[in-house]
C-alpha cells in the first residue's frame, strides 16, 4: 500500500512558490507554517543573528578592556554589553540553534513524516522571537539586569519569561516526537545517537527551563511592585544568572553529542560500540540536570579533616565532574571511530569534533572554577569558560549544518570551505577564551573592564580575545554566505 | 501525477496528545516546585519570633497581622480533588463511548475548576493585602497567581476536551485522559502550594 503524500511537495520546495513571483504567499508559507524542516530552519536563523549581535557584544567589551584607564562606552552601557553577551550567548544563541537542528532533523532520523504539535512548536518560535525582540529593546534601553530604567527592567524580565515559554514548547514538541512519531518497528534502543541526545535534552529542558521561569515571575513581580524582597534590578543576576551560564549551558548543548556521534559514522565493527558509547555518554552528560535543577554551586572546599574533604569531594565529582565524563565518552568513541582505517571522513566532522572538543575544554575549566582554593569563581575566567562552551556548540551547530545539508537545503556544502571554517571557528574560539582563563588566574574581575592592574601583557590579552570575536563574525558571515551561495546560482541557472 | 512524492503510508503517531500533556505536567511540578523552593528559602531566613500564643518559636515571614482564610483554602483543595475524581469519570465514560455521561463529566469540571479560581478571589479579598506591602505578600502574590494561571489553563483544557467530545470525537479518548493527567498534575501541585504556603504557612 502506498500514499501520496501532496504535503511534502507542496511544503518543502520554496523554490516553487518563489519562482511563481509571489513573494508575499512564499513569506506567508514561512510564517504559518507547520513543516518541521522550516520551523527548525527558523530558529536557526534567530539564532545566527543572535549570534552576530552577541560576537559584536563581545568585540567591544574586548577593545573597552585593552585599556583600563580609560573607557569607550559610559559605565551604564558597559554593565549592559556584558548582560546581552550573557543572556544573548545562552538563550539567543545555544538553546535555538541546538532546538532548530533538533526539529529540523529528528523526524528524518526516527522516519516520521512531521513533528508532533507542529503549531506548537511554531508557537513556540515566535514567543522566543518576540522575547528576544524584547531583551534586545530592553537591554538597548538600559533593562537589563542592574540596568537604570525600570520599564526597561519590566521588559527584560517579560522578553526573558517569553524565550523561556518558547523554548519550552519546542522542547516538548521535539521530545513527543521522539517518542511517539518513530516509525513502526524502530525501538528506542534502535534509534540514532542524534534522536536520543535530542530526547533526552528535551527532557533536560521541560526538567529545568519551569525552574528559571519561576525565578522570572518572583522577579518580574518584585520588581514591578515595591522591590522588596528580591533587591531589584541588582537581584537579577543573583536570581536568574544561573539560567545563563554552567550548568544550565550543558543542558541546552546534550544534542551536540549525538551531532558528533552521527557525524563520526564508524564502520561496522565499530558501529555497535560507537552507539553503546554514544548512548552512555548522553546519559552521563544528563547528569547536569541535577546541577541545573539544585541551583547550587557545588564547590569543592580544599580545608578542615579528611573527612571534611570527602565530604565536599563526592558532591563536587557527583555534580561537576560527571557531566565531563559523558563527554570524554563520546569524544572518545569518536576519536576511535575516525581511527578505524576503513573510516569514512567528512568534512563536517572537523568543525564538530573541533566545537567538542572546545566544549570539553570548557567543562574541564568549569570544574576548575568550582574548586574553591583556585579562587577563580567572580574573575574573568567564568567569562573564558562560558565563551569556550559557548563559540564550541556554535561549531558543532556549523558541523551539523553541513553534515545534513543534502537533507535541509537539497546541496551539499564545499568540503574546503567546511574545514576551512572548522579550523577558523576553532582559531577564534581559543582566541577569545583562553585569554581569560589565564588573567582569570591574575583576579580580572568578571564583568567589568576598568579597576584592574596587571603585570603581565594585559593589553595583548584583551587584544587577543578582540581577535578571537572578528574571527568568529568572520566565521559565521562566511558561513552564512557559504549557505546562502549555492541558492542563489541555482536560483539564476532556474531563471 | 509526476510531481507528486510517493511515500510509505501515514501512520498516526501514537498517544502524541497524552505525551505531551506528560511533559506539560512536569513542567508545572518544576514551575511550582521551583517557587516553592525559594518561597522556603526565603522563609528558612526571616528571623525566629514567638508565636501568638507564646509556646512556640516560629520564623517571622509571616506576617503578625496578616491571616490565611483556612476554609476558603481548604475548600479549594477538596474542589481540585473533586475535579480530578470527575475528569476520571470522564475518561471512564469516554472509554465506554457513554457520551451522555462524558459531556457532563467534562462540563462539571469546568464548573469546579472556576469554583476553585472564584475561591482563590475570595481568599485575596478575605486577605485583604496589598501586593506591593512588603516581600511576603510580593511574593505570596506571585506564587498564588501563577497558581491561579495554571487553574485557569486547566479550565481551558477541559473546554477544548468538552467542546471536542461535544462534536463528536469522543471516540478519541486520548483527549480526555490527558485531560485528567493535567488536573492530577495542577491538584499534586496545588497541594505542595497549599501545604507550604497556607498549612505551614
Amino acid at each position: 500500500m502506498t500514499a501520496i503524500d501532496a504535503s511534502s511537495t507542496v511544503n518543502s520546495d520554496s523554490s516553487q512558490t518563489k519562482s511563481s513571483g509571489d513573494i508575499l504567499g512564499s513569506i506567508a508559507v514561512w510564517i504559518t507554517t507547520t513543516e518541521h524542516k522550516r520551523i527548525g530552519r527558523l530558529f536557526m536563523r534567530g539564532g545566527f543573528f543572535w549570534l552576530l549581535g552577541v560576537v559584536g557584544s563581545g568585540v567591544a567589551l574586548g577593545i573597552e578592556r585593552i585599556d583600563s584607564n580609560s573607557s569607550l562606552f559610559p559605565t551604564n552601557s558597559i554593565v549592559q554589553l556584558f548582560s546581552f553577551f550573557r543572556t544573548g550567548l545562552a538563550i539567543g544563541v545555544l538553546a535555538p540553534l541546538l532546538i532548530g537542528v533538533s526539529i529540523a532533523i529528528v523526524p528524518l532520523k526516527i522516519g516520521a513524516q512531521s513533528i508532533s504539535f507542529a503549531r506548537m512548536a511554531l508557537f513556540g518560535f515566535y514567543s522566543w522571537l518576540i522575547g528576544s525582540a524584547v531583551v534586545i529593546i530592553a537591554i538597548i534601553g538600559n533593562g537589563g539586569p542592574s540596568g537604570g530604567d525600570p520599564q526597561m527592567v519590566d521588559a527584560y524580565l517579560l522578553g526573558v519569561g517569553l524565550i523561556l515559554i518558547g523554548l519550552l514548547f519546542a522542547a516538548i514538541s521535539v521530545g513527543t516526537t521522539v517518542i511517539c512519531a518513530r516509525r513502526p518497528g524502530l525501538a528506542l534502543s534502535d534509534m540514532s545517537v542524534f534522536s536520543w541526545s535530542v530526547f533526552v535534552g528535551s527532557v533536560g529542558l521541560v526538567l529545568t527551563l519551569p525552574i528559571h521561569l519561576g525565578s522570572v515571575i518572583y522577579l518580574a513581580v518584585d520588581h514591578h511592585y515595591g522591590r522588596l524582597a528580591f533587591g531589584g534590578n541588582y537581584g537579577i543576576d543573583k536570581w536568574l544568572g544561573d539560567a545563563f551560564s554552567q550548568p544550565q549551558t550543558f543542558i541546552y548543548l546534550i544534542p551536540v553529542l549525538g551531532v558528533l556521534a552521527e557525524i563520526a559514522s564508524p564502520n561496522e565493527s565499530m558501529r555497535d560500540v560507537a552507539r553503546m558509547g554514544g548512548f552512555i555518554g548522553v546519559g552521563v552528560l544528563s547528569t547536569a540536570v541535577l546541577g541545573a535543577v539544585t541551583r547550587t554551586p557545588h564547590l569543592f572546599e580544599w580545608s578542615g579533616s579528611f573527612s571534611d574533604k570527602i565530604t565536599s569531594a563526592i558532591p563536587y565529582a557527583m555534580f561537576n565532574l560527571l557531566p565531563i565524563l559523558g563527554v570524554l565518552i563520546v569524544l572518545a568513541v569518536s576519536l576511535l571511530a575516525i581511527k578505524s582505517e576503513s573510516a569514512q571522513m567528512s568534512a563536517s566532522l572537523v568543525p564538530a569534533l573541533l566545537g567538542v572538543g572546545m566544549i570539553f575544554t570548557g567543562m574541564v575549566g568549569y570544574a576548575i572554577q568550582m574548586i574553591a582554593p583556585a579562587n577563580l569563581g567572580g574573575t574573568v575566567f567564568e567569562e573564558g569558560v562560558f565563551v569556550y562552551v559557548g563559540y564550541g556548540a556554535v561549531l558543532v551547530v556549523i558541523g551539523a549544518i553541513s553534515h545534513w545539508s543534502s537533507e535541509l537545503r537539497g546541496r551539499l556544502l564545499p568540503s574546503e570551505a567546511v574545514i576551512g571554517l572548522g579550523v577558523a571557528g576553532f582559531a577564534a574560539t581559543v582566541l577569545a577564551s583562553l585569554p581569560y582563563l589565564i588573567v582569570g588566574f591574575a583576579d580580572q574581575p568578571a564583568n567589568s573592564t576598568s579597576d584592574f592592574q596587571y603585570e603581565g601583557p594585559q593589553a595583548l590579552w584583551s587584544i587577543c580575545v578582540t581577535v578571537g570575536h572578528v574571527l568568529m563574525a568572520l566565521v559565521i558571515i562566511g558561513f552564512s554566505a557559504l549557505i546562502l551561495k549555492p541558492q542563489s546560482s541555482q536560483a539564476r541557472s532556474s531563471s | 501525477m509526476s510531481s507528486m512524492a510517493i511515500s510509505p503510508p501515514r501512520v498516526a503517531p501514537k498517544n502524541q496528545v497524552l505525551l505531551g500533556t506528560a511533559f506539560a505536567a512536569s513542567a508545572v511540578f518544576m514551575l511550582m516546585f521551583g517557587m516553592l523552593s525559594i518561597w522556603l528559602r526565603f522563609r528558612d531566613a526571616s528571623p525566629l519570633r514567638k508565636s501568638s500564643d507564646g509556646v512556640k518559636m516560629i520564623h517571622d515571614w509571616l506576617p503578625a497581622d496578616i491571616e490565611i482564610p483556612g476554609v476558603a483554602t481548604n475548600t479549594i483543595l477538596i474542589t481540585l480533588v473533586m475535579a480530578c475524581v470527575i475528569a476520571q469519570w470522564g475518561v471512564y465514560a469516554a472509554r465506554r463511548a457513554d457520551a451522555a455521561h462524558a459531556y457532563l463529566a467534562l462540563g462539571i469540571v469546568v464548573v469546579l475548576g472556576i469554583a476553585a479560581i472564584n475561591a482563590q478571589v475570595a481568599v485575596y479579598v478575605q486577605m485583604g493585602i496589598g501586593i506591593g506591602d512588603g516581600a511576603y505578600q510580593t511574593m505570596f502574590y506571585a506564587i498564588t497567581g501563577t497558581m491561579t494561571a495554571l487553574l485557569i489553563s486547566g479550565v481551558a483544557f477541559s473546554l477544548v476536551a468538552l467542546f471536542r467530545a461535544l462534536g463528536g470525537r469522543l471516540r478519541d479518548h486520548q483527549v480526555v485522559s490527558a485531560h485528567a493527567l493535567y488536573w492530577y498534575a495542577i491538584t499534586a501541585a496545588f497541594v505542595s502550594m497549599w501545604f507550604v504556603v497556607y498549612v505551614q504557612k
